[in-house]
């Protein structure tokens, strides 16, 4: 008999077999040409094959997206403290940032483009671009959760504004800009990707652009596959970092406070 | 000389709202413990945050020290209700906090970290929370998180300490023996304290002075001396003079509530 923590551990690997079996069965089963829906099979031997220019063109977008994200968690730590910590600039940039994020990002790599032509930059800006908002909205939301009456207690030690945030309000933002950085991560990937299928010779959104203009299904499903290992692994080893520098979050019964 | 003054003092929370608490006029001597005590939203944590400069007056004037006040004090220590532990420090971080930020320690804190470390855990074992100082708040009970957060009030050795129903949420054994720290703590080294609560034995036993205060908007109505003797033991409230104060605060208060 399996015990109930073996079996959470192994749950999510037995959900992938499964879908991997039902997948092979189904295309097999029904006998799905492959240039519409090519099998698991197929698909493993594409990858084998191409697997050299799959790593290369793997470690372009990861770079893309890992440079992106970086630029996206800087920038969006800034913006959230500063949106955070002063109600002026909360309400001032509020509807230009939910504005903002409303665009979808595809939109602005023909702009990208234009600026920095076909390339690396515009997939690493695109990655940028689609990422910084979560960061922002949870840094901000952290600080701006400061009790009145531990402001007060600084206060009186005459604490200035910066030890407030220094001593307070950052260390309790933490965990929220944390729990950004695992989304943060997922959309950078999609932001990188999608410029790189429409504006790029380089990266895994390329790769299957050209796989799929010469009708090999099979390399267009594994650069998706590859892609999305990418991103779990990604997430968790955010996850893991989270866990790892905000215990104090989830250990507390009462949250952060 | 009074240690903290208020002349006339008014306060309303907004230009047109009404005052929260009007003409206030009271004087406290250095290092004497006086209680404020009312109906809920009289406005009593109103005049700690005046007393600690933390709101200026609407109208009339606020000294401490000699000196009017304007803007936050700058090394009161103040305790809540809810103890406001950081949870992301230990016990003996979340004490060490005013250090970080209180001058001269705040200066010296890098050269002299472990002297200053040192009587945090003089205090902490002071109250009875030897061996806690590596715990997290959250694996403290609500008694031992209140100790710690009246010694995070006094680590900088604050001439003022503000204390707005600190022992409000504990029970009533635990709140007993949190009175005789709060009294041992001033009586081995003075300081002032202002002591807002809602329990009348509370006042009368800590108090030298209790102040009566009304609905909103709050007014002073009555000042009481407590002249028990000093050091008062916890079984000074089982007698008669004590029992004596209760009954006539609780006949002002009586007054106020059925007006
Ligand atoms: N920040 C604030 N903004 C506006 N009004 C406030 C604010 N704080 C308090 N008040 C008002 O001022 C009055 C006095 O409030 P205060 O908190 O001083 O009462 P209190 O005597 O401490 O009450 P309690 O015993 O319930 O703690 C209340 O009527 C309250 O509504
Ligand atoms: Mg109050």
């Amino acid at each position: 008999m399996l015990s109930q923590k073996t079996l959470i551990r192994l749950a999510p690997w037995l959900v992938v077999l499964f879908c991997a079996v039902l997948w092979e069965a189904i295309v097999v089963g029904f006998k799905v040409p492959s240039f519409l829906f090519p099998s698991l099979s197929a698909v493993w031997g594409a990858t084998l094959m191409h697997w050299d220019p799959i790593m290369m063109h793997a470690t372009q977008t990861l770079f893309t997206t890992l440079a992106g994200f970086a630029i996206a968690v800087v920038f969006g730590l800034a913006l959230g403290a500063a949106v955070g910590s002063s109600p002026v600039i909360y309400k001032a940039l509020y509807p230009l940032l939910v504005g903002f994020n409303s665009i979808p990002k595809v939109a602005f790599v023909p702009v990208l483009v234009v600026w920095f032509g076909i390339g690396t930059v515009p997939a690493i800006l695109t990655a940028f671009l689609i990422s910084f908002f979560p960061v922002v909205v949870n840094v901000a939301t952290g600080l701006a959760t400061l009790e009145p009456e531990m402001e007060d207690v600084l206060r009186s030690l005459g604490a200035s504004r910066l030890d407030i945030l220094k001593k307070v309000g950052l260390p309790r933002a933490m965990p929220y800009f944390f729990a950004s950085l695992k989304v943060a991560i997922t959309l950078a990937f999609v932001g990188s990707v999608i410029a790189e299928t429409v504006a790029s010779n380089l990266g895994i959104g390329y790769l299957m652009m050209a796989a799929s203009s010469s009708m090999d299904m099979a390399l267009v499903f594994a650069g998706l596959i590859v892609i999305g290992i990418m991103g779990v692994v990604m997430y968790e080893l955010f996850a893991l970092v989270e866990r790892k520098v905000t215990g104090w979050a989830h250990r507390n019964p009462n949250g952060a406070m | 000389m009074d240690f903290v003054r208020f002349e006339d003092v008014s306060l309303a929370y907004q230009p047109d709202a009404p005052f929260a608490i009007e003409d206030v006029s009271l004087s406290i001597r250095e290092n004497e413990f006086i209680s404020l005590v009312g109906p809920s939203g009289c406005g009593k944590s109103t005049v700690m945050k005046l007393v600690t400069g933390l709101k200026p007056p609407s109208k009339g004037y606020v000294y401490v020290d000699g000196r009017q006040v304007a803007g936050p004090q700058k090394c009161v220590g103040m305790a809540f209700q809810a103890s406001n532990l950081l949870p992301w420090r230990t016990t003996l971080q979340n004490v060490m906090l005013p250090m970080e930020i209180v001058e001269p320690y705040r200066s010296t804190l890098r050269a002299r970290r472990a002297e200053y470390e040192e009587q945090a855990r003089a205090l902490l074992k002071r109250v009875g929370l030897a061996g806690c100082e590596d715990k997290f708040p959250w694996e403290l009970s609500g008694g031992m998180q209140q100790r710690a957060s009246i010694c995070r009030a006094l680590i900088h050795k604050p001439r003022l300490l503000m204390l707005d129903e600190p022992f409000g949420a504990l029970d009533a054994f635990t709140r007993e023996e949190l009175w005789c720290m709060v009294r041992d703590l001033w009586q081995e080294e003075p300081f002032t304290v202002v002591l807002v609560t809602h329990d009348l034995r509370e006042a009368v036993f800590l108090a030298d002075t209790v102040y009566v205060m009304s609905k909103r908007p709050g007014r002073i109505l009555v000042k009481r001396d407590i002249e028990l003797p000093r050091p008062r033991d916890l079984d000074v409230t089982y007698t008669e003079p004590f029992a004596a104060y209760v009954h006539e605060l609780r006949e002002h208060i009586g007054h106020i509530r059925g007006t």
